[in-house]
């Protein structure tokens, strides 16, 4: 149905001459972008660029009026809700830490596991070995061992942020769309999350959009600058940052 | 199975579940046993009342599991309620036979005033106990799993989907008014004489049918339990709290608000079918939106995402009704009860339960080597993580 024959692309992610608008305003404008399996891509770009439109697009939340959305070659996403998507193996991180601030941080993570998501599954639930060893690896990756019996909504913003990160990780997808991790962080957690994400992408294709140059710089990874809901550039970030269009859009010079 | 209900079953659930069977044994023995006058002896008039509160409490419980658990705010639930009890209703004027006013062996009195011919084809088989027993579960549960089916999957949530719950049971109050609707217009279903050969009237009976509620109130409570505390009531609140964030995790959240929906309005059918016999009356009024709203109000005065404050709440508010309804401050109820609202909603957002323990909470985290860190409120100051 919505799987094709054959695999059409190396890509991991493959966007292709996506439009979509919202009542006249072009959100995405042809924007064409491949991300390959096991990359990391920071994704930059003034607001308004299009940035989250084009993750909501990935993840099913908003469906695109042209254009085609591939994952690993041969999935269409534009036919698929959010929870197919999910399953899949698409995760995302919001720009806003969204995670479940009235249950505890090891719940949360619980929660996000990759397993039986089905009504019947999760009524006759019991804990395995298994799932409780995932949980304490995800912890020590996201620092936030010694807070696992508290309530997520007592977190630090900074905390909250990689718990959501974790609760990606415990998600295991194939491809972690990543909102501004870093947004409203101290100097010292930029720096820890940028680790973070390195450490990640050592076995995850990941695509990070974020402000924050300083901390793109840090990622040294390809990065695609969006405006006006096409790609202006791609490349090092130096190559980007030093493009003529980029400093006119982006700098606002 | 087993590993459902052990882990369903805290401290605090063990004592819920023991006080409503000492309830259930007791009374109703005081008021068989004991002679009347005795001070000790429960009246029978006061059987009848409490038993209409026990079954008032299983639908606060079933209002609870889904407003509460997942965040559907259903002010059309005494629909379900009253479902439930037009299906005892059914049962209980097949019962009465030739003992009517018109004496017809089929028809009950309202069809034979009416000129009805015959029996219309959806009251055949309420004869049967065990069949009006099984659409006790069955109307009320196909009603919320079909619109549940709709309004879920158009996700219709918060505010708009509680007008259309509120708009379903007005829909349903305006049907059951009319005299061609069947099921007696305006004035209900009433006069019962016998429920599986028992007098409806008699004390015995009442005594019985208050032990049963009981009975319910606990098994209602004890599936609520299952379910919130298994990994599905960890899902529901997820959904409570961030519906989409749920949804990107790959929980399909229709399907989910549609299963507890569901339950929700099979447990208020059964509620509303043993009020039936201890009030002997149904009739349309039952559907009245206010009386939906009421239910929903018991809950928040209780104690919203705590099942012993939803059943508590339902019992306090119907006593202080019946108090104040019975003396000179009887036109001012309705005002009392909205203040009593506004007053909840602003001094003791978490009900009188869930107050209850955010303060047995903080005791317990103020005496030294107390492991409270599972239990704490989000009112800590956040520390930063090395």
């Amino acid at each position: 149905m919505n799987v094709m024959d054959t695999r059409s692309t190396s890509a991991l992610l493959y966007l292709d001459g996506v439009h979509v608008s919202f009542d006249g305003f072009h959100a995405i404008n042809n924007l064409s972008l491949a991300l390959e399996p096991g990359e990391m891509r920071a994704i930059i770009g003034p607001n308004g660029a299009g940035k989250t439109t084009m993750m909501d697009i990935i993840t099913g939340k908003t469906k695109p009026d042209e254009g085609t959305v591939l994952f690993d070659g041969k999935t269409d996403l534009t036919r698929l809700d959010e929870t197919r998507i999910a399953e899949l193996g698409i995760g995302r991180k919001f720009q806003k830490p969204t995670v479940f601030e009235s249950q505890s941080v090891e719940d949360n993570l619980l929660l996000a596991l990759n397993v039986d998501h089905s009504v019947r599954g999760t009524l006759f639930w019991r804990g395995s070995r298994g799932e409780a060893e995932q949980i304490d690896r995800v912890l020590e990756t996201v620092r936030l061992k010694d807070v696992r019996r508290k309530l997520a909504g007592s977190l630090s913003h900074g905390q909250k942020q990689w718990l959501e990160i974790g609760m990606l990780l415990a998600q295991d997808p194939k491809l972690l769309l990543v909102d501004e991790p870093v947004a409203g962080m101290t100097d010292v957690e930029t720096h820890q999350t940028a680790e973070l994400l390195k450490e990640i992408n050592r076995d995850h294709t990941v695509m990070v959009v974020e402000h924050d140059m300083t901390f793109v710089r840090e990622l040294g990874v390809k990065v695609t600058c969006l405006h006006e809901g096409t790609v202006l550039a791609e490349g090092t970030i130096d190559q980007v940052s030093s493009n003529d269009r980029v400093i006119e859009v982006y700098l606002g010079r | 199975m087993a590993h459902v209900l052990t882990r369903s079953l805290d401290r605090a659930a063990t004592i819920f579940v023991l006080v409503v069977a000492a309830c259930g044994v007791l009374i109703p023995l005081s008021n068989l046993l004991l002679p009347a006058g005795s001070a000790l002896q429960v009246p029978t008039y006061l059987v009848a009342l409490w038993g209409k509160y026990v079954c008032y409490a299983i639908l606060a419980l079933s209002i609870d599991l889904i407003w509460g658990y997942c965040g559907i705010l259903s002010l059309g639930h005494g629909a379900f309620f009253a479902l439930g009890g037009y299906a005892m209703g059914m049962y209980l004027m097949r019962q009465i036979g030739t003992r009517g006013v018109y004496g017809n062996p089929i028809l009950p009195d309202f069809m034979v005033f009416l000129n009805y011919s015959k029996l219309p084809w959806y009251w055949h088989g309420f004869d049967m106990f065990w069949f009006a027993a099984l659409m006790v579960l069955v109307v009320p549960g196909l009603l919320a799993f079909c619109f549940g089916w709709l309004a879920f999957r158009s996700r219709v949530t918060g505010v708009y989907l509680s007008i259309i719950t509120q708009a379903m049971t007005y829909a349903l109050l305006l049907a059951f008014f009319r005299n061609d609707f069947g099921f007696g217009g305006n004035n209900g279903l009433t006069d019962f004489k016998d429920i599986l050969g028992f007098n409806v009237q008699a004390e015995g009976t009442r005594a019985a049918l208050f032990a049963l509620s009981c009975l319910a109130l606990i098994l209602a409570f004890l599936i609520c339990r299952a379910v919130v505390s298994s990994k599905l009531g960890k899902v529901l609140i997820a959904i409570r709290d961030a519906e989409s964030r749920t949804r990107f995790l790959g929980y399909r959240v229709e399907s989910y608000k549609l299963f507890v929906f569901t339950l929700s309005a099979c447990m208020a059918g059964v509620a509303g079918a043993l009020y039936v016999p201890q009030v002997g009356i149904i009739n349309p009024s039952e559907f009245a939106p206010g009386n939906s709203i009421e239910a929903v109000i018991w809950v928040a005065v209780g104690g919203r995402g705590t099942l012993v404050g939803a059943a508590l709440g339902a019992v306090v508010v119907n006593y202080a009704k019946t108090f104040f309804t019975s003396g000179v401050l009887a036109p001012y109820w309705l005002f009392m009860l909205g203040a009593l609202f506004v007053l909840v909603t602003l001094l003791l957002p978490k009900g009188i339960i869930g107050t209850f323990n955010s303060w047995w909470d903080q005791l317990g985290s103020k005496r030294p080597n107390a492991d409270s860190a599972a239990r704490e409120d989000g009112v800590t100051e956040p520390k930063m993580a090395e």
